[in-house]
């Protein structure tokens, strides 16, 4: 099956400095998929290039198996964007600028489909409201509206819950959901970890504008995060003998693999001199994958 | 699935969306975007008039104030033209909201030709304001009606064109008001909208011949009086090449996404 999103070798430079360093991923389509990094890891000029907002200085990238640049009218057609930075058009309403959207692709007639946009992201008040007049999380949703007017196969979410309040971000997850179980290619890149470790199925990681992690979302927390013991002791200088690493006072953290290894080190704590008072097991998470995977590339 | 819809694109949509976007906000704002640069132009006109139209007259016996309302037309309607697509444009780039042009599947062409095609008709609209309001006191012939239209289409289209170039180079509203105010505002002064070159002495007169402004003046003028400083069809030449220029360097900047696509 042709790979919703392929991209092939590509890199970016403006002037000296390389946003993009050869670049090579491939999303299948249907996927749930998270574009991480920390900022300036080159996540928006990737997207970016997709959308064909910014050329790559080499490389190709297709979208559902057409070329941006060449045959950029069908790619285009088959993606949206939710941009990260949140802009609007004063001059108009949410119908307006949703009719206005569906135009510029093409599309003449698209009342049914604005107005059920408009219904999952509980916009339908708002939809004769001028944008100016709306609050910041209620233009988040007509950004993610904009982006879904061409009911477009693949799309991406550039950072869409920055500085959005809960009862929208769970929400606008509801609805993103049920777009994937439709079928859609989801892309998503942001800074709450928990949000993608939740959601992707598969993590790609930016530093520096290369990929240093690509890998499935539970693999990437086998490999890279193991579980974690706090434990509260009587004497923290015995349990450093074990091997742990003091948090603060008398609390003492231990990585362990499996959970048949917590008996051991309760029993090496005992035996170093170490009485045991609380303990606390942490799972692993992405946060820690990520730290980890940074820190390493 | 997802993408059935998603496979059917109409060009001709998508320009005339674009087209009816441009058009739709200026309408929006029409007290500043049409009826604001009237009421300039009738100012002009009275105060003008008022002074000079009993001292002096123009090619035989027009009185002056007959005269200055083509040109007055074709001042407004030229600088509206480019306030069009350059506010536009820049107004876009400035907010972020250029985006929603850039990532649909619309070329440079079709946009290219939306705001060009929206600004003319704005300067359109502006220019038959200003007609509509001098008709009552003045007696203007109209000897050729479809140069005329000729040459307020191609003036129009041209400066529309300008402006897109100007709204996509200009990084501020500073960079696009030096446009407006040390290019735009002096060509257009200069060109023969308050008098005839014949008027001016032989040097300026020469200079007057590299202003493209005063060849779009001179040939609309032509089309309501039937009488010229130069040849209506010199000026159509000069004016038709300018248009074929600009958009040419338009188009190129388009096609590169200059300042546009990164």
């Amino acid at each position: 099956m042709t790979p919703a999103i392929r991209i092939d070798s590509v890199t970016k430079h403006y002037g000296a400095f390389q946003a993009l360093a050869g670049v090579s991923l491939e999303v299948a389509q249907g996927e749930f998929f998270g574009l991480l990094g920390p900022n300036g890891a080159g996540k928006t000029t990737l997207i970016s290039s997709l959308a064909g907002l910014t050329r790559p200085s080499s490389g190709t990238l297709e979208v559902m198996g057409h070329d941006v640049v060449t045959d950029y009218r069908r790619a285009r057609m088959k993606f949206g964007v939710v941009p990260q930075e949140l802009v609007f058009d004063p001059f108009f309403s949410v119908r307006e600028l949703l009719r206005i959207q569906s135009g510029y692709f093409g599309i003449a007639r698209n009342e049914e489909w604005i107005d059920e946009v408009l219904d999952n992201l509980d916009l339908l008040p708002k939809a004769n409201a001028n944008m100016r007049t709306l609050s910041g999380g209620m233009k988040r949703r007509v950004l993610v509206a904009q982006a879904l007017v061409h009911r477009p196969p693949v799309i991406v979410l550039d950072e869409p819950t920055a500085g959005v309040d809960v009862e929208l971000r769970q929400g606008l997850w509801q609805f993103i959901r049920k777009l994937n179980r439709d079928g859609h290619t989801i892309v998503l890149t942001t800074h709450y970890l928990e949000e993608a470790e939740t959601l992707c199925g598969r993590i790609a990681m930016l530093k520096a504008g290369k990929i240093v992690a690509l890998d499935s979302t539970r693999a990437l927390l086998k490999q890279f995060a193991s579980h974690s013991l706090r434990v509260r002791v009587t004497d923290a200088d015995a349990a450093l003998a074990v091997g742990g690493v003091i948090e603060d006072g008398s609390w003492v953290t231990f990585g362990f693999d499996a959970y048949a290894d917590v008996e051991q080190l309760l029993a090496r704590l005992r035996e170093a001199g170490a009485g045991v008072e609380e303990i606390q097991i942490g799972e692993p998470d992405l946060e820690r994958v990520f730290v980890e995977v940074m820190n390493r590339a | 699935m997802p993408d059935r819809e998603s496979e059917r694109f109409s060009p001709w949509i998508g320009f005339r969306t674009l087209f009816y976007k441009e058009v739709l906000r200026f309408w929006k704002v029409g007290f500043q975007t049409v009826a604001a640069p009237v009421l300039n132009a009738v100012l002009f006109l009275l105060i003008f008039s008022h002074v000079l139209d009993r001292h002096v007259t123009v090619y035989g016996d027009i009185s002056y104030t007959t005269f200055l309302v083509p040109g007055l037309i074709m001042m407004s309607l030229l600088q509206n033209a480019f306030a069009n697509s350059s506010s536009s444009l820049i107004q876009s780039k400035i907010t972020g909201n250029i985006i929603f042009v850039l990532l649909p599947p619309i070329s440079y062409r079709e946009f290219f030709t939306a705001y060009v095609t929206a600004s003319v008709l704005r300067g359109l609209m502006v220019g038959v304001g200003v007609w509509l309001v001098a008709a009552p006191f003045v007696d203007l012939p109209m000897a050729h009606p479809l140069w005329v239209l000729m040459f307020a289409v191609l003036g129009g289209a041209i400066l529309g064109s300008f402006g897109v170039i100007a709204g996509i180079w200009a990084d501020k509203f500073d960079q696009l008001s030096a446009f407006q105010n040390f290019l735009i505002m002096p060509l257009t002064m200069l060109s023969g909208v308050f008098y005839s070159i014949h008027s001016l002495p032989g040097l300026w007169q020469s200079i007057s011949h590299v202003n493209p402004f005063f060849f779009m003046i001179d040939g609309f003028r032509y089309g309501f009086f039937g009488q010229s400083d130069v040849s209506p069809w010199l000026s159509l030449a000069v004016v038709g090449a300018c248009f074929v220029l600009l958009s040419a360097l338009t188009l190129s900047m388009l096609a590169r996404g200059y300042k546009l696509r990164n």
